[in-house]
């Protein structure tokens, strides 16, 4: 799960991280109010959407009179914000964040992911900071520093002095820089987050050391235990069907394809697109019912699919272990019937009772197209929803 | 031979009076030697009683104690199956496999910094289990689709191996093992060392192995196989066509910075000399290919 970036700000407060003080918005008036709250000179106008690259987009504007930042929260709030991360569509901004300006003297990044080699949450730090990590990662890995942290033992002060250090802070600030580092550990820890990301991490002209921009991540697994941060969820962040889907327990991610697809297991369902691509076609979602998919749950997974204006076509593939294929038949005969069916409809059944579920497909009259396995099931699909493309 | 479990395991079922251990426990016992096999549940709190007339202990330790069981199959829920993993280590199982979807990453790094320096080995989690086929199977597989053979399958996903397994028996192939490893970031046995198992076991003449988008798990495993495999490999990696910065389905199934797409990865296994597949239709036939 993600956040927005003034409420990881504000979660990071909580654990002793410095940040620039700001207010959130959600009306122009309110941005005009904020400046003068926040007092000073220079005020930040921040687009709040979940997308990075926010900058570049024209989502970050400075004002230097609250008529200029009148202007600039006119003008970005609303806007369609169109990042390398929101896709050609963009997002639309209907939250700002006002802060007081910041005395830039240096650009740094830190960064925590759970890095799966070692089983540890991991520490990257770089003096390259505003810039897109990965860039940096790519052509000069050299100034990209690392620490494992151990997990009892938690961010020592000295690897964080270290990496202070390497990043090129200066010694008056070290010290500044280690708690900042260690609070940082302690909000992903008790937080259950993926990823924490400060870009930048600033240095002042009196030697601060700031978190500029915060991002955070959450492991969706966890969130059973943290109800607080679930009430953070901004939905109008996240993609519709996505919604619908989880609200059934069906795992669905929308695609720019047209030709849906409906899979028991992630694997399975990522190699069902796999092998609609393979064979010319484009999948319009991952779709994964689960290992305990009801009729209910299925007919909800076809209403899904049926939503999406560009389908053409369906594939439902299903290996039946558990999930036994008289059941799955049942469900998608019970399903087509109760949805009106628009687009043909591919089925390929294997497993347990396999028989049993190609009877029960065979004797519903409904017009599906049978398949005896995976590729069999890409062709007749991919021609189904109008061939190659 | 077979790698992992075989005829003569005793396996104990961690969380066998939920409704998801019920059912599976079932199924266990019922396939090939699966009744002398499953020897013990556990269940803290209703020590003393039983299910279907496998005893039920309130800890594992107990459960040991009373009937030598080496190996734990875990169905306990995410908030306690972490704990559960730990308790298994303490009580010095050899083998554990969790079946648990949806464990906290978080509880995952604890454990595994907790097991460093145990014997324990670990399956999983969120992962289909083990089976040797007409010996004994433990997790959630469909037994039926496995025979006895000479072909190897590790793999990240439950009904991907199915579908590899359900191949092979239609070019006339069965398994040594067939080991699922789970789709969650951060888990127990890897690629690499279930390769190094079916190396050494004298019954697998070829393994599959089957991945999938995040993480560089199967470019480590197919570095090793350059250097170190005696046996013929054949792969295929789910997600050519997954976003990027999406999760599919599983945890672990992400790329993220720019790392753990299926291309790079089936370009290093091919690099490494593993006949890799784009299409997931011909792994068995592939399998075949290389034993002839």
């Amino acid at each position: 799960m993600k956040i927005h970036e003034y409420q990881a700000k504000e979660l990071l407060r909580r654990y002793g991280v410095t940040t620039p003080r700001g207010i959130p918005c959600f009306s122009v008036d309110e941005a005009v109010a904020a400046s003068s709250q926040l007092g000073g000179k220079v005020w930040v106008v921040k687009a709040q959407i979940h997308a990075g690259g926010r900058g570049k987009g024209g989502g970050v504007k400075l004002a230097r009179s609250p008529e200029e930042l009148r202007t600039h929260a006119s003008a970005i709030l609303g806007m369609q914000l169109v990042t390398h991360q929101t896709g050609p569509d963009g997002q639309k901004v209907r939250r700002l964040l006002i802060e007081e300006g910041a005395d830039i003297r240096k650009e740094l990044y830190v960064g925590m992911v759970v890095d799966r080699t070692s089983q540890r949450v991991v520490l990257m730090a770089s003096s390259e900071g505003g810039m897109d990590i990965e860039e940096v990662a790519a052509h000069t890995p050299e100034k990209i520093h690392k620490v494992a942290i151990d997990p009892a033992a938690g961010l020592l002060d000295a690897q964080a002095a270290d990496v202070a250090r390497k990043i090129g802070i200066p010694e008056a600030s070290v010290a500044q820089a280690v708690s900042l580092l260690q609070s940082l550990y302690k909000a992903f820890e008790a937080t259950d987050a993926s990823l924490v990301e400060i870009n930048p991490l600033i240095l002042t002209g009196e030697g601060k050391v700031i978190a500029l921009d915060a991002k955070i991540n959450f492991d969706d697994n966890a969130l059973f235990r943290h109800p607080d941060i679930v009430a953070l969820r901004d939905l109008d962040e996240e993609d519709a069907a996505e919604i619908e889907a989880s609200k059934h327990g069906l795992s669905y991610i929308s695609l720019d394809g047209n030709i849906g697809c409906l899979v028991n297991g992630a694997g399975l369902a990522m190699a069902t697109m796999d092998i609609i691509k393979l064979y010319g076609g484009s999948p319009a979602n991952f779709l994964d019912v689960g290992g305990g998919a009801t009729t209910e749950k299925v007919t909800e997974a076809f209403k899904l699919m049926l939503a999406n204006r560009n389908l053409r076509a369906i594939l439902v593939n299903i290996f039946g272990g558990i999930m036994k294929c008289d059941v799955i038949a049942t469900g998608v005969v019970e399903a087509a019937r109760q949805v009106k069916l628009t687009v043909p409809l591919v089925v390929r059944l294997e497993g347990t009772n396999v028989d049993l579920g190609k009877k029960i497909l065979a004797e519903s009259g409904l017009p599906i197209i049978s398949a005896n396995n995976m590729a069999d099931a890409a062709q007749k699909v991919v021609a189904a929803a109008g061939g190659k493309h | 031979m077979a790698i992992l479990i075989n005829k003569n395991t005793r396996v104990l079922t961690q969380g066998i009076t939920g409704k998801t251990g019920q059912f599976h426990t079932r199924a266990c016992v019922q396939y090939a030697n699966g009744k002398n096999c499953f020897v013990a549940g556990v269940t803290p709190g209703k020590g003393g009683q039983n299910f279907e007339g496998i005893p039920i202990y309130n800890t594992v330790a107990d459960a040991k104690a009373a009937t030598g069981a080496t190996v734990s199959v875990i169905y306990v829920p995410p908030p306690y199956a972490a704990a559960a993993i730990d308790e298994a280590v303490d009580a010095g199982l050899d083998l554990v496999i969790c079946i648990t979807e949806g464990i906290p990453v978080r509880d995952m790094i604890h454990t595994r910094y907790k097991m460093r320096d145990k014997k324990t080995i670990l399956v999983g989690p969120n992962c289909p289990g083990v089976i040797t086929p007409d010996e004994i199977k433990i997790g959630i597989m469909p037994g039926h689709i496995h025979r006895r053979g000479p072909v190897g399958v590790v793999s990240r996903s439950g009904t991907l191996t199915y579908e590899a397994v359900g191949q092979l028996g239609e070019v006339g192939l069965g398994q040594s093992s067939c080991v699922g490893i789970g789709g969650d970031p951060v888990n127990g046995l890897k690629h690499i060392e279930v390769m190094k198992m079916f190396n050494e076991d004298p019954q697998t003449e070829a393994v599959i192995m089957v991945g999938e988008i995040g993480g560089t798990d199967e470019e480590a495993c197919a570095r090793w196989i350059k250097d170190n495999m005696k046996k013929p490999v054949v792969g295929f990696i789910a997600g050519v066509t997954a976003p990027p910065g999406k999760r599919m389905g599983h945890a672990g199934a992400i790329i993220s910075g720019g790392q753990g797409t299926a291309d790079e990865k089936l370009s290093v296994m091919e690099a490494c000399g593993i006949k890799v597949t784009r299409n997931p239709s011909d792994i068995g036939k592939l399998a075949r290919s290389v034993l002839r």
